[in-house]
């Protein structure tokens, strides 16, 4: 790149630098820019406006000023700075002792930070990416440089921080002291690690609850899991259509509605119960709530999701390899024993290991359904949301869940990731596969049956139960009052006016699910290209970072944004914002999956060619990548956009009373019973993410035609 | 000839510990064909990547017509690449293919879009235009890529392995044409082979690279005639490499002695096999005889090893068994060590 390029970029930043301190209100909620607030006595803020105006001196005189050693200097500074002095001064004061003796006005403390402070820390982080891109990284493609530096430091700030704080959170004490002493006596103790259950004595801790309830939900699910991908890979069983419809059902599901659907059925005063009772004079009990409810709820969320892994293994293994068994004399049985399962078994622990994440991070099934068992997501959300409220004791847990879910996540990134046995060559892999033998056939429809049963009961209360007088005493009158209360409206001369209960929570959900899809989308694509297509220092680090989003279950998310960003200088709880940045950080993940699968498809020279005929980072994306990935970007955007409208293990912690989201309102309608107003409303959230997801389709098939007739109209030429 | 296209100033590329380019240094003038060339793993195609800007060097300079290009991307350079895979746009047509480097460097879409059609008229594709590229043959595809790579009129034009995918019966045919495009247009051209008949075919000159750096630069004639190395000799064509000594301008092997002058002392000769011509009677023996059409191939056993020899089918075949005299003119052996 010429001198003159760089002059010009430089000047962008630093002009951006310089916007930021001397103009825009520096602190949350108003108020001077950083020049102001320095010269009334803020003196601190002072050297953010030198270095803005440094930079722009150096860039403007410089013959490069990202090789200059001043650019450097200048840059470095300023992120340390902006940093160090927005944790070094609180809202009520320095936070190291002595500091108000040295800047006399820091004693009155300082705001957040405001639109100022973030456009500041954007200029000097986009500085820094085409600093270090003038000096080699990235082979000098500024986009990707771009891309990176930006990354790194979105997930440093909105994933890695608030961790950091979390793990800081569980050493203070009641009274505000930090020491080891209260961390220690939160990790050791007996409510936590009790065993009484397992010797039939009493009941057991919350941790043992939690890894007894994800070993079995894991276990199950996987069971089922492997007997559906079974069926529908390897048997002429006649309903496999039937069994991938019913596997994507769970994934659009709002929570707590299978669990007021299995209350509804099997409750003490349930469908079911009553039935039998009368039937067979089983005395009605509350068996369900506990263990059995919620084993019974996350089974059926979770074996779509090990059925897709083991499925997508299962059509993976060559069939040669089959056949090649045969051929050597082997019969059915034999073959399956012993070539088809140990190519199996990476899928299954894989499954395995991701249903244990997903039951120990799961919160919608054991708040409903959990009874007097307690789990470790239900116990944090009462230690921040109920009556004695201390942030150190859910710290403290979150931490031990973490620790959970993440190393099983680096059991199966290390272990299970390697054993992998990728039969898939390119080579010629024709061949028949074969068929299972009938034993195993007929044992995978034993499993199957009453899954299906049951989830088409589940589903038979859902769609029913919302429109109904009320479902839980099987009073079936039609009606749509539960609706109407969730939606009522009327029109008048003024317009619309919007009065049901639900309408706040439902618009203010799909804003931020708009918001997030995208975002999480765009996020999640370009860090799949980065990973693929990229070779940079700490790549390692940064694809393991990205994927460790994952694992971090949703309620550890909440509290540990609780703990970061309720405080200066990251101040943003309470506003849409941090429903947004909370989805898009937690399901970038998967938007980088379908990504890295869609890009490993495509020749990267084509990438190369764009480059070499003059295109940047930014065109060969638009250019290039883009169009060629289109599936997975669909994919991508649903998936975000419905993880969004439907989770809500993160959000509970975040919702305030201004921006409330569907599922929390459907968690306050479960716990105060009224269950056929939650289903109501289920259907309707079930219903709009249809619709929204049918027009997304609709919305990117349509850009493709736009494509085609832009050639079309090349032919004219 | 004498202006200067490329220059590398000792580069250097390493990928963590792996060294890819060991420190090279050479000139490439302007209007000439230059082929890389050397066994897999040996920096070619990193070299070429170099100079398209795909690759960074970690130490050194690549100067394109003067300018130094070391840390410039590859958007920043003029250079055009015909990649081994083509890397056509599967989802643009051929003429979109071709205008798209002259858009993305500002010329408007319908002036591009002349621009490319006269460019594809040039390689002879015309009427192909509103194609897809997965609608033509392989041949047809090359030509769009070399249309798209020439059409910003760039100081080099570089080529991966151009005839990788063309099947084997094509080649000459396409090789050819590239190299008559090149010609025609007065184009610079880095081209990166591991053929070595491939490269004695297309280059003005041929680099021979050997584990990241540059074992011979020259002419085909001077790599096949006077290889400077063991290594050139057996890579460039078939050589017999004789072991021996040199002293008093005379080179001795076991059973071979011939005048060679140059330095005294431990030496190797490298014999091309159709140098050497056969005469019945005499203390070597025909251990083998290949027939390959054109030629037959003896296998030799003499007391200086086995040698290969090569004899064109219009001689009198000699049958295995046969004793045999090597007749060597002393002008075709080189000295290899």
């Amino acid at each position: 790149m010429s001198g003159v390029d760089a002059r010009r970029i430089g000047l962008v930043w630093s002009g951006l630098l310089l916007l930021a301190v001397l103009l825009l209100p520096w602190f949350k909620g108003g108020g001077g820019s950083a020049l102001t607030q320095a010269l009334e006595g803020r003196v601190w803020l002072m050297p953010l406006v030198a270095i803005g105006g440094g930079l722009a001196l150096l860039s403007a005189m410089a013959r490069d000023w990202r090789i200059h050693p001043a650019g450097a200097v200048l840059v470095g500074a300023g992120l340390v700075w902006l940093i160090l002095q927005g944790f070094a001064i609180g809202l009520r004061g320095p936070a190291i002792a002595g500091l108000e003796t040295l800047l006399p006005a820091s004693a009155a403390g300082q705001p957040g930070f405001g639109w100022g402070a973030w456009i500041a820390g954007i200029a000097l982080i986009g500085a820094l990416a085409d600093l270090l891109a003038g000096r080699g990284f990235c082979r000098g493609e500024r986009f990707a440089a771009l891309s990176i530096i930006g990354i790194v430091a979105a997930l440093s700030l909105f994933v890695f921080f608030p961790i950091l704080r979390l793990v800081a959170t569980a050493f203070v004490a009641a009274d505000g002291t930090v020491s080891l002493a209260p961390f220690a006596a939160r990790l050791t103790a007996p409510e936590l690690w009790a065993t009484r259950c397992l010797t039939g004595a009493g009941r057991c801790g919350v941790v043992i609850n939690s890894v007894i309830l994800g070993v079995l939900s894991a276990t199950l699910a996987t069971a089922l899991g492997l007997a559906l991908a079974l069926l529908v890979a390897r048997t002429d069983f006649r309903l496999k259509r039937l069994l991938r419809a019913l596997s994507i059902l769970p994934i659009i599901t709002p929570p707590f509605v299978v669990g007021v659907a299995i209350i509804v059925l099997f409750g003490r005063t349930g469908i079911v119960t009553v039935e039998l009772a009368e039937l067979m004079g089983i005395r009605p009990t509350r068996w369900i709530y506990g263990l059995p409810g919620i084993l019974m709820a996350q089974v059926l969320a979770f074996a779509p999701v090990t059925f897709l892994v083991i499925l997508s293994a299962l059509e993976a293994i060559n069939p040669t390899l089959e056949e090649a068994s045969t051929t050597l004399g082997a019969r059915p049985v034999t073959t399956f024993r012993r070539v088809t399962w140990p190519l199996l078994r990476p899928a299954l622990a894989a499954a395995f290991l991701l249903a244990f994440i997903e039951s120990l991070s799961d919160f919608g099934n054991p708040i409903v359904l959990g009874g007097s068992y307690d789990v470790l997501s239900t116990r944090i959300f009462f230690a921040v949301v109920g009556a004695q409220y201390d942030l150190g004791h859910a710290a403290t847990l979150s931490l031990i869940l973490l620790a959970l879910t993440v190393g099983a996540f680096w059991v199966q990134q290390r272990w299970v990731g390697r054993a992998s046995y990728v039969t898939v060559t390119g080579k010629s892999d024709a061949g028949l596969t074969a068929a299972v033998p009938p034993l195993v056939k007929w044992a995978a429809i034993a499993a199957v049956v009453p899954f299906v049963v049951f989830t088409t009961g589940i589903y038979a209360i859902v769609l029913v139960g919302g429109f109904v007088g009320d479902i839980a005493r099987m009073d079936l009158t039609p009606t749509i009052a539960h609706v109407w209360t969730a939606f009522s409206f009327e029109i008048t001369d003024r317009g619309v006016q919007l009065f049901g209960s639900a309408w706040n929570s439902m618009i203010t959900t799909l804003w931020v699910s708009a918001l997030s899809a995208p975002l999480t989308m765009g996020i999640g694509i370009l860090t799949a290209w980065l990973i693929t297509r990229q070779d940079f220092t700490g790549k390692r680090l940064f694809e393991f970072g990205t994927l460790l989003s994952f694992a971090v279950p949703g309620t550890v998310v909440g509290v540990s944004y609780i703990a970061a960003f309720n405080v200066p200088p990251i101040d943003i709880t309470g506003t849409l914002w941090i429903l947004v940045i909370c989805f898009v950080f937690r399901n970038m993940a998967v938007g980088m999956r379908a990504g890295v699968a869609a890009l490993a498809q495509i020749d990267r020279s084509m990438e190369e060619a764009s480059q070499t005929m003059g295109a940047g980072g930014g065109r060969v994306m638009v250019d290039v990548v883009l169009p060629l990935i289109k599936p997975a970007i669909f994919t991508a955007l649903v998936y975000a956009f419905v993880t969004a409208m439907t989770a809500v293990s993160a959000v509970i912690f975040l919702v305030s009373a201004r921006h409330n989201m569907a599922t929390a309102y459907i968690m306050g309608r479960v716990e105060n019973g009224e269950f056929a107003l939650a289903i109501a409303y289920s259907t309707v959230l079930m219903l709009v993410m249809m619709a929204c997801i049918a027009l997304m389709n609709l919305g990117i098939g349509r850009r493709k035609l736009g494509r085609r007739s832009a050639l079309s109209k090349g032919k004219a030429t | 000839m004498t202006e200067t296209a490329i220059e590398f100033r000792g580069v250097v590329k390493r990928y963590g510990e792996a060294v890819a380019v060991a420190g090279i240094d050479l000139t490439i003038a302007k209007g000439e064909l230059v082929t890389f060339l050397g066994p897999s793993g040996c920096g070619k195609t990193t070299s070429l990547r170099l100079i398209a800007g795909l690759e960074l060097p970690s130490e050194g300079q690549v100067l394109i017509a003067g300018r130094d290009v070391s840390r410039d991307p590859a958007s920043a350079r003029n250079v055009g690449m015909v990649f081994q895979s083509y890397a056509l746009f599967p989802h643009m047509s051929v003429l979109d293919n071709v205008a798209y480097g002259p858009v993305i460097r500002g010329t408007k879409r319908p002036a591009a879009r002349a621009r490319a059609a006269e460019i594809l008229d040039q390689v002879g594709l015309s009427g192909l235009h509103q194609r897809l590229p997965s609608e033509l043959s392989g041949g047809q595809q090359q030509r769009v890529a070399v249309a798209r790579a020439i059409v910003q009129q760039p100081d080099v034009i570089l080529f991966d392995e151009p005839l990788s995918n063309v099947d084997a019966k094509l080649r000459r045919k396409v090789r050819e044409e590239i190299r008559s495009l090149q010609r025609r247009f007065g184009l610079t051209a880095v081209y990166v082979t591991h053929d070595q008949e491939e490269a004695l075919a297309v280059s003005d000159r041929i680099v021979v690279m050997q584990q990241g750096r540059i074992a011979q630069i020259g002419t085909p004639a001077d790599l096949y005639e006077r290889p400077a190395s063991p290594f050139i000799a057996d890579f460039i064509g078939d050589a017999n490499l004789i072991a021996g000594h040199v002293a008093q301008g005379r080179f001795t092997a076991p059973g071979l002695s011939l005048d060679v002058p140059g330095p005294e002392g431990q030496a190797m000769l490298s014999l091309r096999p159709e140098r050497i011509g056969l005469d019945p009677g005499g203390p070597d023996l025909i251990a083998s005889a290949t027939y390959l059409g054109s030629r037959i191939e003896y296998g030799i056993q003499t007391p200086a090893g086995d040698l290969l020899v090569s004899r064109p089918i219009t001689e009198t075949p000699l049958p295995v068994g046969t004793r045999v005299h090597l007749r060597i003119d002393p002008k075709d052996a080189s000295r290899v060590a």
